[in-house]
C-alpha cells in the first residue's frame, strides 16, 4: 500500500466499454486460436491474425509482445505480469526499445488464457506486431519534467482507443508506430517514428501539434519531415485518419522493404505527401470525429497530479547531499540515476535493468514484485518502461531517496550507470529472434565485462551505445552515439560500428566506421575509440560533442591502423 | 450454384463475374472491370441483366465516382487478404460518395476480417469455394462495441460514452 495515502495511480482506467471491447478481442483470438489448431485456418491466414495479438513465432518457441500504453504501468500490472512470468513463461521478462515487454517462452495453446489474465488487469496484445498501427510511445518524465509544454499522455491514449482495432487501418503495407513529444527535450525519438507528434503552442496559446512523418529506423533510416507546422488538438484524430488513408491507399504493397510510409514521403517529397494529406483532411475536417472539450478534459482527467506534499526541499537536498558524502556508492546513484523534477522536493528514479552479465531489460518475476512493491512505497503505485529499457518511479520523495537505493541494491536494480556506455540499449539478437543475423547480448555483455570500472565509466560520462542484431534495428543502432549492428558474412557473425548518431531533437543518423569486426575484437575497437575520445575531449566535451567536432577519421585510423 | 454471404445471409450468386479474355458478353448480371465496360459499352446498351463493375485496390475512385453511383452492384477486389487498401475504397464509396447499392468484397479476403470490412461498408462477401458461410457469418460481429467511426457506427465512441 501507499505509505502516502491511497492515492491510485495516476493512470488511464477502464470503464464498462473498455472492458467489453478487450474481452471481446480475448475470445475473438480464443476461437481463432482453436480454429487454428483445428486445422481450419491456415498458416498464412493464422499469422496476421497471431500478429495482431502479439504472437510471434521464434527461433526457439513463440514470443507475446505485451503492449504497454506508452511505457505506464501500475504495481497491479506488473505483479501480474511477474505472476504470467512464473506461470505461463520461465519466470522473466524483457522490456523492449519501445516500452513494451515480451515472453519469450509462451505456449501457444495457453496464449488465450494469458491474453485474459491481461485484460484482468487492462492490459493487452493488441497490435503489437504485424502491419498495423502500433503501441503509441512517448516520454518516460511525462507529467513531471521540468522542461514539459504539455503532458503527451492524454494524447497518447486518445491515440490509443483511435488506433485499437481500427477497421480500416488493421492491413497496412507495413508496420506503423506514432510518438508524442511534450517538452522541449526529446526523450521520446519521436522524429524516427512513422509519425512523429510534436506538441506546441501557437502565437494565441492554442495548444496543437507539429506533425512529422516518414522517420525510421530499420533498413533505411531517416528523420522525419514537419508536413504541418500547427493542427489545432482538437484534429487529432481525423488528421490522423487522413494521413494513415493516403498511405493504406498508396504505400508500396510490392516489396516488404519499401513499404514502410517514409518510402512513400521521399518519392513524393514531404511537400506532395503534405498537399495529399491536406486534400484527404479537407473531407475529414470538422466530422464527428473532432475531438471534444469534454472528451479531452474527460480522458485528462486520469492524469492530474497525485497528492504531493509541500516539502522543504533545501533542507532535503542538504540531507541528500550529507547522505552522499557518506557513501560512494549512493553518490554515484544519485549522480547517474536520478532525475529532477518540476515539483520541488520530488525526484525521478529510473532503476537500472543493466547490471553484467544479465541480457539488457530482462527482469525475473521476482524483480517485478520487488518494483512493484518499491513503486507502491515510494511512486504511488505507478511506474513506467522507458524506451532504453529500464524502469522509471516518478514521484519519489527527496527523503525517501535513500531508502529506495537500498531496497533498490538489494533487488539488483540499482546499477548506477544509466546514460553511461553501460547502459546499453540491446534487442534479443540471435539467441532468441528469428530475424536476427548476429547475436547482440553476448556483445553487449563483453562491453559492460570490458569497461566495468565506474570511475573510467563515469569519467566518460554521457554515451550512448546501441546494439542490433540485425538490421531491422530494433537496438536503434543507427541513432546510438556508438551503434553496433550485427551482421552476417558466410555464415559467421560480424558487427559493423557506426558513430554519431543521436535520438534527441538534433536527430541524426550514425556513419559507418569502416569493415566490421569480428566479435572478439569488437571491444578492443571500442575502447581505441573511446581512447581517441578522451585524448581529443575538451573541457566537458561529450562524446558526441567531440565526435562532431573532429570528425570520423581519426576514429578510423586508430581502428584500422593508417589510412594512408 | 455458387453462394455468397450478404446481409448477413447465405444466398445464391445472381452474377458473374466476365473474363478477362472474354471477347463478346454472356447473359445474365454481368459484374465487370471499368476498362470492360468501356470496351463493351454498345453491347451493354442491348443487355438485359443488370451491370455492375468491380475495382482493383488501386483504384483511382475520385475519378470515376460518377459513373458507379447508379450500379446496383460494386465490388472491390483483394488480391490477397492481407491487402488492406479496400478497406479505404468501401468507406470513401458509402461515407463521401453515399454509395447505397451492394458493395461486396471479393479475391482473397477471409473470415476473420468480416468484422472490419463489415464496418467499412461491405454488406456482401464473396469467399474461395469450400468456405461454410453461415459458420462465417458468425465473425461479422466479433465485437459489440467500437470506438471509431466507421460507416456502420457515425458517431464515435467519445461521443457516446
Amino acid at each position: 500500500m501507499n505509505h502516502r495515502g491511497t492515492c491510485p495511480p495516476q493512470m488511464y482506467r477502464y470503464d464498462s466499454y473498455d472492458h467489453k471491447i478487450l474481452d471481446e478481442r480475448v475470445n475473438q483470438f480464443r476461437d481463432q486460436t482453436h480454429r487454428y489448431l483445428a486445422g481450419e485456418i491456415s498458416d498464412e491466414e493464422f499469422l496476421p491474425l497471431r500478429l495482431q495479438n502479439g504472437l510471434y513465432v521464434q527461433r526457439l518457441a513463440p514470443m507475446l509482445r505485451i503492449a504497454v500504453p506508452y511505457g505506464l504501468l501500475s504495481s497491479q500490472q506488473v505483479r501480474k505480469l511477474a505472476h504470467i512470468a512464473r506461470v505461463y513463461d520461465k519466470g522473466y521478462v524483457h522490456f523492449t526499445t519501445r516500452q513494451n515487454i515480451q515472453l519469450n517462452w509462451p505456449v501457444l495453446e495457453q496464449v488465450p488464457d494469458i491474453l485474459a489474465e491481461l485484460a484482468s488487469v487492462e492490459m493487452h496484445a493488441i497490435q503489437t506486431s504485424g502491419n498495423c498501427i502500433r503501441n503509441t510511445t512517448t516520454d518516460q518524465f511525462a507529467g513531471v519534467a521540468a522542461d514539459e509544454i504539455e503532458d503527451p499522455r492524454p494524447w497518447c491514449e486518445l491515440i490509443r482507443q483511435w488506433s485499437t482495432i481500427h477497421p480500416e487501418f488493421a492491413f497496412l503495407p507495413r508496420k506503423f508506430k506514432i510518438a508524442v513529444c511534450g517538452s522541449e527535450q526529446d526523450r521520446a525519438a519521436f522524429l524516427l517514428h512513422d509519425i512523429g507528434l510534436q506538441i506546441v503552442k501557437n502565437s494565441d496559446g492554442e495548444l496543437g501539434f507539429e506533425v512529422f512523418v516518414g522517420g525510421g529506423l530499420g533498413r533505411t533510416p531517416v528523420i522525419g519531415s514537419s508536413i504541418r507546422k500547427f493542427l489545432p488538438k482538437q484534429h487529432l484524430l481525423t488528421y490522423l485518419d487522413a494521413i494513415l488513408r493516403v498511405y493504406n491507399r498508396y504505400g508500396n504493397r510490392d516489396n516488404k522493404y519499401k513499404a514502410r510510409i517514409k518510402i512513400l514521403v521521399k518519392a513524393w517529397t514531404p511537400e506532395v505527401f503534405a498537399e495529399r494529406v491536406e486534400a484527404e483532411w479537407e473531407h475529414l475536417k470538422e466530422g464527428p470525429a473532432t475531438l471534444t472539450h469534454t472528451e479531452i478534459s474527460r480522458i485528462k482527467s486520469f492524469f492530474t497530479a497525485p497528492d504531493y506534499q509541500s516539502v522543504d526541499h533545501a533542507k532535503l537536498d542538504a540531507q541528500l547531499k550529507t547522505l552522499g558524502a557518506q557513501s560512494k556508492a549512493f553518490s554515484r546513484w544519485l549522480e547517474r540515476n536520478i532525475q529532477p523534477q518540476k515539483q520541488l522536493g520530488y525526484a525521478s528514479v529510473t532503476l537500472s535493468l543493466k547490471p553484467a552479465g544479465v541480457a539488457p531489460g530482462d527482469v525475473t518475476d521476482l524483480q517485478l514484485e520487488c518494483i512493484a512493491d518499491l513503486a507502491d512505497r515510494f511512486s504511488f503505485g505507478e511506474l513506467r518502461a522507458t524506451h532504453n529499457q529500464n524502469i522509471v518511479l516518478v514521484d519519489v520523495l527527496k527523503s525517501d531517496l535513500y531508502e529506495l537505493w537500498q531496497q533498490a541494491k538489494a533487488a539488483g536494480l540499482a546499477t548506477p550507470t544509466i546514460g553511461t556506455i553501460n547502459d546499453i540499449i540491446c534487442c534479443p539478437g540471435g539467441d532468441y529472434c528469428a530475424l536476427a543475423n548476429a547475436k547482440s547480448i553476448p556483445v553487449a555483455e563483453a562491453i559492460q565485462r570490458k569497461f566495468s570500472d565506474l570511475d573510467y565509466v563515469y569519467d566518460l560520462g554521457d554515451l550512448e551505445l546501441n546494439i542490433s542484431g540485425c538490421m531491422n534495428a530494433c537496438g536503434h543502432h543507427h541513432v546510438g552515439h556508438i551503434g553496433i549492428l550485427g551482421v552476417d558474412k558466410k555464415g559467421q557473425e560480424w558487427y559493423q560500428i557506426q558513430l554519431g548518431g543521436s535520438a534527441n531533437k538534433n536527430a541524426s543518423l550514425g556513419k559507418v566506421l569502416g569493415p566490421s569486426l569480428a566479435r572478439d575484437a569488437v571491444t578492443d575497437g571500442i575502447e581505441k575509440l573511446l581512447d581517441v575520445y578522451i585524448e581529443n575531449r575538451l573541457d566537458q566535451e561529450s562524446f558526441l560533442s567531440t565526435y562532431q567536432r573532429i570528425g570520423i577519421e581519426k576514429f578510423k585510423e586508430r581502428v584500422y591502423g593508417s589510412t594512408s | 450454384m455458387a453462394q455468397l454471404l450478404k446481409d448477413y445471409q447465405v444466398v445464391e450468386e445472381h452474377w458473374s463475374i466476365v473474363d478477362e479474355q472474354a471477347e463478346s458478353l454472356p447473359c445474365g448480371n454481368l459484374l465487370l472491370s471499368v476498362s470492360q465496360r468501356q470496351q463493351f459499352a454498345s453491347q451493354l446498351k442491348q443487355q438485359d441483366g443488370k451491370v455492375g463493375i468491380w475495382l482493383d485496390g488501386n483504384a483511382e475512385i475520385e475519378e470515376i465516382v460518377e459513373s458507379l453511383l447508379d450500379l446496383p452492384l460494386i465490388a472491390i477486389k483483394f488480391p490477397k487478404f492481407v491487402d488492406g487498401r479496400g478497406f479505404s475504397l468501401a468507406r470513401l464509396l458509402r461515407e463521401r460518395y453515399q454509395y447505397t447499392g451492394e458493395l461486396r468484397a471479393i479475391g482473397g479476403i477471409i473470415r476473420d476480417q468480416l468484422y472490419l470490412l463489415r464496418r467499412c461498408g461491405f454488406n456482401a462477401f464473396q469467399f474461395a469455394e469450400g468456405v461454410d458461410l453461415s459458420e462465417a457469418a458468425k465473425s461479422l460481429d466479433d465485437f459489440s462495441e467500437a470506438y471509431q467511426v466507421a460507416t456502420d457506427q457515425t458517431i464515435p465512441l467519445f461521443r457516446r460514452r
